[in-house]
């Protein structure tokens, strides 16, 4: 039963699907965009909790960084209502003695040494360079080793500059060095404090099952940190998400939640579009998938549909989630030791160590959950009020490492898990449980269930070293395009890989749009 | 100044320092090699710590050494006989076992036996192995090339390794890098599903290094199990008549028929420069020894820390030296028993005790494994690889009465509070105990134990912190990166003088490759004709 045609149809209306069909809009394709749940943006989007529903949050990126300029111009996203948001620092905490304190340049607090404040504003600025270097690859469909097509020599032409000329000649040594091993080592070659090292650490391995141990950190913190170069992170405002979608409306495009997607039709190894779980089935000229890959093949196009190689490598990907995330309302504002009031407006880190890091990590190995868990902890009460019953609060803490395949299973272990959560930050804020009115824990089973994200992955995918660039999601599916003509992915789980960037979606519009990509 | 002159000399009897300097003598040096110990080879031994018995009490197999250099130096008339080492087996817990045969149709049986389709994925599996086998091997006896330099000799390296690998295809090539990349775990569940096929195959993987089997990068060492190359028996890991001495022995001897001078009891305290040139080196007995030519089989980091003065070291190179990562993860047992232990798993006469043998039957209890080490502790449940050699070598314990050699993984530099004999000991029973649980007569049988931890090995041959290696293989120092970026190429940082020992590409393993590569490039400084054998084409 056939409604309607588009020239595309986007599935998913997550930020990086968003992103897509407003490119794909603006050059003048009749573009649809499905998501299955009533809401827009995704992980990105509000989320409401509490006995009446009186919370309310930003569902899983509880942080911003502001997205690319290039982006933002683009999409026009500034006429449509973005704002970067409030840039806050990373205050990681300590229960008995000062705060050390991350801001963009330099470092401060707690009982570090001249020579790490020294060092600090050099090492940083070295990475970004290092980011920077690797931008041409980021900001471009990742380059085929063979048979290279539509600018992919000029990709690594550039990269290869930019590396060997934009760096010169010892940072250039030094990021060979580095650009494949470990932050751990990293970072004990040039700090001493175990606070500072364990703050960027947990920026390296944060939303991957990586501890700062893990070979493959630095690159995914260089992926990182690629992001971060447009400016310091911000509470997550909830404009980001708006004006994508007014900046893809504006230019045509039709968004319609509450409208799942059962399977993409495919005839004769080509997609012709997607059927709704209501039976009706929309034709279209290319269908791209926002969401997770695994999904999309696995799910929406059909093992029966793939190459079985290819169905079984897509089975291989790894990606099984570690952060849980952890909502409280609370009666008032939290008291944590050694900081002040107005400190609770930025990034509260409790990674007291690496080793501290490294051994809550091990228990997620083994499907268990760390004793001593990792948190990451806003409150966006108050940056925005309206978030919460009036006088009350409301706080947002990814929590790693919580995995997604729990021992024992998640629906009988949950309140379990809570209790010790709480426990845990009771001991950095005497009192907080006794302020919780309300509280709801995400695991990533939760987020896989909520957010479609397989085994609920933030970034749809490790972001390890063979599952990146021209690897990512999988070769033979790595510059947007697919084994199943017209059918294109765009999310998180494509290069250059999870964070609200955008560039996925970005990176695979300009894909779809190269001159005889699509007929 | 007193002392004799050499055209080079050597510091350092291991057996990358005894390769460099046999072919430094083949072509006509006069070259003499300085070693601290009474004994030559450094951690390439045959030792009689028990009467009766010979102790390879470092190194204990010898699968990567290269056939180029065993034919390059006629290792073969100066003694050496490799007996090739076909099968391994691991214990499972529930009281049966995997064995890997030699026989490829046993091989095969013995898979089904554990998983029909495993069975079928090892052909895939063999196959893709050695496809990078065979792209690497041609690498070892290569100098790498600097991304620093512009000069025609590297940009025309780079384009010859670049030309190589695309002679794959193109997802020949992203798959190269997946298993550069991968742990050895991940990797592995590609291709088999069995807990215990998966454990079996990945405990080689770890060995001397300071990562777990979910570790990335571990992948790749696969190949050293793949790249062994015994009398033709491609894959094959060998074992030394006579012990590993019997390879030191067999350079040294070749190195002698070249005319080359070797002291015992010679320890270096430093390498004189004079003019921004090496130009010898004084022994701790006060003794001055001239040559033009300086060659450390040392250690990167104690070449650099220990045996230069750091005025002759420029500051950056001395930071690099200091922050190399050459942590130790490994524990030696060298026992000499009684009578054969018997293994009541085992069906009686079973070929597999001719091979290794692991105790550990899951990926979980080998990850585990390395998060003790990540604490400072050695592993309560750890991976021990397990040879008796004297079945088949003779000459390695009195008849009817064996040698066994045990290599534990994992093993920290220095547990909380430093290594006493009390805490080796408590290392060294932890071992026994797990063997014991698979063998009820084992810990009678046992006559003498060696038990060795990085302390000993930095103690006794020299390595830093214990690392067989001379510096682990991570991604920051191999290839031109090794031991340091912009020093990879086995010169120093003055004139004359040279690294050859595994600290440099292609690392470790008892493989000659670096003395080998070394002396190639000292030649080539001497405009001297190349000594050095060219790797075997590709079959």
């Amino acid at each position: 039963m056939t409604t309607d045609r588009y020239d595309a149809v986007v599935i998913g209306a997550g930020h990086n699907g968003l992103v897509c069909a407003g490119y794909l809009a603006n050059a003048g394709m009749r573009v649809l965009v499905c998501e299955a749940s009533p809401a827009i943006g995704g992980m990105a989007a509000e989320r409401r909790f509490g006995d009446g529903k009186q919370y309310s949050l930003p569902a899983l990126a509880h942080l911003q960084f502001p997205v690319a300029t290039t982006l933002r111009e683009d999409l026009k996203l500034d006429s449509f209502g973005y704002s970067a948001g409030d840039p806050v620092e990373t205050v990681t905490l300590a229960r008995d003695s000062e705060p050390v304190i991350l801001g963009a340049e330099n470092v401060r607090g707690g009982t570090l040494g001249d020579a790490d404040i020294a060092a600090y504003p050099d090492f940083s600025k070295r990475y970004r360079e290092f980011a920077a270097a690797l931008a041409p690859l980021f900001e471009t469909k990742p380059p085929r080793l063979r048979n290279p097509a539509g600018g992919d020599r000029s990709t690594f032409m550039r990269l290869g500059w930019k590396v060997r000329f934009g760096l010169g000649r010892e940072n250039m040594y030094e990021f060979l060095r580095v650009a494949a091993i470990n932050v751990y080592d990293v970072l004990n070659e040039v700090f001493d404090d175990e606070r500072l090292k364990a703050a960027i650490a947990f920026d390296a391995v944060i939303g991957n099952a990586m501890g700062p141990r893990t070979p493959g950190t630095v690159l995914a913190w260089l992926q990182r940190l690629h992001s971060e170069r447009h400016g310091p992170p911000a509470l997550s405002n909830g404009t980001l998400v708006a004006a994508l979608a007014r900046s893809a409306e504006t230019a045509g495009a039709v968004i319609r939640p509450g409208c799942e997607i059962e399977r993409i039709v495919v005839e004769n190894g080509r997609a012709t579009g997607v059927a709704l779980a209501g039976g009706e089935t929309l034709e279209a000229g290319i269908v791209v998938s926002g969401i997770d890959p695994r999904a999309t093949f696995l799910r929406l196009v059909g093992a029966p549909q793939l190459d079985a190689m290819f169905a079984n490598r897509v089975r291989q990907i790894r990606g099984a989630g570690v952060v849980g995330k952890l909502h409280l309302g609370l009666e008032g504002l939290p008291e944590f030791s050694g900081i002040d009031a107005s400190q609770l407006r930025d990034r509260l880190l409790i990674a007291p160590s690496m080793r501290h890091i490294e051994r809550a990590f091990n228990a997620s190995k083994y499907g268990e959950c760390s004793e001593h868990p990792v948190f990451e902890i806003t409150v966006p009460s108050l940056a925005d009020p309206s978030l919460a019953p009036e006088g009350r609060h409301v706080m947002s803490v990814n929590v790693a490492y919580l995995p997604f395949g729990l021992k024992g299973g998640w629906a009988e272990n949950r309140s379990a898990v809570v209790r010790h959560l709480l426990a845990e930050l009771e001991s950095y804020a005497p009192g907080i449980a006794s302020q919780v009115t309300d509280h709801e824990l995400l695991s990533p089973a939760d987020i896989e269930r909520d957010y479609g994200a397989v085994e609920g992955h933030w970034h749809h995918g490790e972001l390890s070293i063979h599952q990146s660039l021209m690897l990512r999601p999988l070769y033979g599916a790595a510059q947007y395009d697919t084994p199943v003509e017209r059918l294109y992915l765009c999310s998180a789980g494509c290069h250059p890989g999870g964070g609200v960037t955008g560039l996925p979606g970005r990176n695979a519009a300009k894909r779809i749009l190269e001159p005889g990509a699509v007929s | 100044m007193t002392g004799k002159s050499y055209d080079a000399i050597v510091i350092g009897a291991g057996h990358n320092g005894l390769t460099n300097a046999a072919f430094l003598a083949r072509a006509g040096l006069r070259t003499l090699v300085l070693e601290k110990n009474h004994y030559t080879g450094g951690a390439t031994v045959s030792r009689e710590l028990h009467e009766g018995w010979k102790y390879s009490n470092c190194s204990y197999v010898c699968s990567l050494f290269r056939p180029e250099i065993y034919n390059a130096l006629d290792l073969g008339r100066h003694g050496l006989k490799v007996i090739p080492l076909t099968a391994s087996m691991t214990f499972k817990q529930d009281g049966d076992y995997f064995g890997s045969y030699h026989d490829p149709h046993a091989r095969r049986r013995e898979l089904m036996r554990h998983n029909l389709r495993d069975a079928d994925a090892a052909v895939r599996f063999d196959a893709d192995v050695m496809r990078w086998c065979r792209l690497i091997r041609g690498f070892l006896l290569r100098t790498p090339p600097d991304p620093g330099s512009f000069r025609p000799r590297d940009a025309f390296e780079f384009a010859y390794l670049l030309k190589k690998f695309y002679e794959l295809s193109e997802n020949q090539l992203y798959e190269f890098i997946r298993f550069f990349t991968m742990s050895i775990a991940e990797y592995l569940e590609n291709y088999f599903e069995d807990e215990t096929i998966l454990a079996h195959y990945s405990g080689g993987s770890i060995i001397g290094t300071g990562l777990g089997v979910y570790s990335p990068g571990t992948a790749y060492v696969l190949l050293h199990h793949a790249m062994g190359d015994v009398d033709g028996n491609i894959g094959a890991w060998g074992f030394a008549r006579g012990g590993m001495g019997a390879v030191s022995g067999a350079i040294a001897s070749a190195f002698q028929a070249h005319g080359g001078e070797l002291r015992n009891d010679a320890e270096v305290a430093r390498i004189l420069v004079s003019g921004n040139k090496a130009v010898g080196v004084r022994l701790t007995s006060g003794e001055e020894l001239m040559a033009r030519i300086v060659v450390s089989n040392l250690d990167a980091r104690r070449t650099f820390t220990k045996i230069m003065d750091a005025n002759d070291v420029p500051p950056s190179l001395l930071e690099r030296a200091r922050q190399f990562k050459i942590r130790g993860s490994s524990g030696k047992l060298n026992i000499a028993l009684d009578g054969m232990p018997t293994f009541p798993a085992l069906p009686d006469d079973s070929p597999l005790t001719l091979g290794h043998m692991h105790f550990t039957d899951t990926l979980e209890r080998l990850e585990r494994a390395y998060d003790d080490w990540k604490d400072d502790r050695w592993s309560a449940d750890p991976y021990a690889d397990t040879l008796i050699p004297s079945q088949y070598d003779p000459t390695l314990a009195p008849p009817g009465k064996h040698m066994m050699t045990v290599f534990v993984q994992y093993c920290p530099v220095e547990p909380d509070g430093g290594w006493t004999d009390e805490k080796r000991d408590r290392f060294g029973r932890t071992v026994i105990d797990q063997i014991a649980d698979y063998s009820p007569d084992f810990k009678d049988l046992i006559l003498h134990a060696e038990i060795r931890t990085p302390r000993e090995l930095e103690d006794e041959v020299g390595l830093t912190e214990g690392n067989i290696f001379q510096g682990e293989l991570t991604f920051d120092q191999l290839l031109f990166n090794r031991p340091f970026p912009g020093y990879a190429q086995y010169r120093g940082p003055v004139k004359g003088m040279y690294m050859c020992g595994s600290s440099t590409h292609p690392g470790g393993g008892v493989m000659g490759a670096p003395g080998t590569n070394a002396a190639r490039e000292i030649l080539r400084d001497l405009r001297r004709p190349d000594t050095t054998p060219e790797a075997f084409s590709d079959d």
